[in-house]
């Protein structure tokens, strides 16, 4: 049953690139404290992921992490912004001047 | 040796005029000047106008031992902060992040560890206070390494709540609750996003309007202005509440409740359509203007407050195909429709 449970969860592709070590961790509090999606909490010893769905890409917590414990290929999630650098209308695929 | 001298004076003078020699003064009243502004900028009007001086502002009566925090130089930002902390003397350090707010400054780095170094070091700060810790807004954390900027100002780095109006409470206990670490997404800041959405478009939107005037075919214009508008205003509104997860299924789902409701129902009871004709004819509407929708919806990822780039760019990956497709083929199926004379249908 919980197999099933596993292997349908393995099916389904996360939808962003972190990627955390928990054995680096030094159970600081800061990715808990920057994050605005509840994706960390502080735990006993170290940090853990509860919410690993909810994480944007915005990269607080891996610039925040002094111990390097985190990696996330942070970016917008703009589809306008990739498009127009898709289209080779804006070099890289980020906010323009106004947004 | 004159010369050197002379020199020697113009570089002193240089750098004396990067420095901030004084503080400047703000207040926690929002003026009507000020709700003008804030109007101009939700309606999306000059919006890379909207700035404040960078540099360090005095709020009431501050001390050595006052706290000082950090916030951008966009008008919403800074007036957002400043209101927020009525009655209590404090600095404000506003960092030159061009005109935008802390979330977007920080995603791109203008609100980021170099321009706040750079900020604390030209305005004299560690010899204005006497304590080392500097507030930032939460959503400032995207573009700064606390520890780097510790490492290089000796100012310690301290996340505030997200919510500028959240400070009175956490200053109480310098923690925030749960509640005040997560950024919201609900319905008033969904509406309040709809006329720079609108803005955007706004040049479509009048070519269509005045296109339907000349060509004396106002109501087809006016169909196409609805679709429009559903996908600029209705689809944020309804963001949370239509099925499935992804931005361009939900467009689409909204996108063919639209053409029923813009193109089908009226053709039937004003036109008095019916049987396979209306059928057709709700097909070729929706596999050209529910892609539209679709696009839309998708657009409005980068304005929401939860989308990942890995899960947009996949979403772009695989649905913009489909969307090209459906257009395309819509087009051709209309094209064919007139070309064989079935006026009836379209």
């Amino acid at each position: 049953m919980s197999t099933k449970i596993l292997k349908k969860t393995a099916k389904k592709k996360p939808v962003n690139t972190l990627e955390y070590k928990p054995e680096l961790c030094i159970n600081c509090g800061m990715c808990s404290a920057v994050c605005p999606h509840g994706v960390f909490k502080s735990g006993k010893d170290a940090a853990k992921i509860v919410s690993f769905d909810a994480c944007m890409e915005c990269g607080a917590c891996q610039l925040n992490c002094s111990v390097n414990a985190i990696k996330v290929d942070s970016g917008v999630g703009c589809a306008n912004a990739m498009i127009l650098a898709a289209l080779k209308i804006r070099k890289k695929a980020t906010c323009g001047e106004i947004c | 040796m004159e010369s050197k001298l002379k020199f020697k004076n113009k570089k002193i003078g240089m750098k004396a005029e990067n420095m901030q020699t004084e503080s400047y003064v703000c207040d926690s009243i929002i003026t009507l000047a000020n709700r003008w502004d804030h109007f101009l900028v939700r309606i999306g009007w000059r919006r890379n106008h909207h700035r404040v001086k960078p540099g360090l502002y005095k709020l009431g009566n501050p001390t050595q031992e006052s706290t000082i925090f950090v916030s951008a130089n966009y008008t919403l930002s800074f007036d957002a902060l400043r209101s927020s902390l009525k009655g209590i003397d404090c600095y404000i350090l506003v960092l030159d992040t061009k005109g935008i707010n802390v979330w977007c400054a920080a995603g791109k780095g203008s609100f980021g560890t170099e321009e706040l170094v750079h900020r604390i070091e030209i305005t004299k700060l560690s010899n204005i206070v006497d304590h080392r810790t500097i507030i930032l807004p939460q959503l400032g954390a995207p573009g700064v390494c606390a520890h780097e900027v510790r490492k290089r100002s000796g100012f310690k780095v301290e996340y505030g709540p997200v919510r500028a109006s959240d400070l009175p409470k956490y200053l109480e206990t310098r923690t925030a609750t749960t509640e005040m670490r997560r950024v919201r997404f609900n319905l008033r800041d969904r509406l309040e996003l709809i006329p720079v959405e609108i803005n955007a478009f706004l040049f479509i939107m009048i070519v269509v309007i005045f296109t339907g005037l000349f060509t004396k075919e106002i109501w087809k214009s006016l169909q196409i202005f609805g679709i429009l508008i559903t996908g600029l205003a209705l689809f944020p509104i309804l963001l949370p509440w239509i099925p499935t997860r992804d931005f361009t299924t939900k467009g689409l789902l909204l996108g063919c409740v639209a053409v029923i409701m813009i193109y089908s129902l009226p053709s039937y009871l004003i036109g008095g359509i019916v049987g396979w004709v209306l059928v057709f004819e709700t097909l070729i509407n929706m596999l050209i203007m529910t892609p539209v929708v679709a696009f839309l919806a998708l657009n409005f990822t980068g304005s929401t407050t939860f989308t990942s780039r890995t899960g947009v760019k996949r979403e772009i990956f695989k649905y913009i195909p489909i969307l090209a497709v459906m257009f395309i083929s819509g087009i051709v199926l209309s094209v064919i429709v007139y070309l064989t004379n079935m006026e009836v249908i379209i």
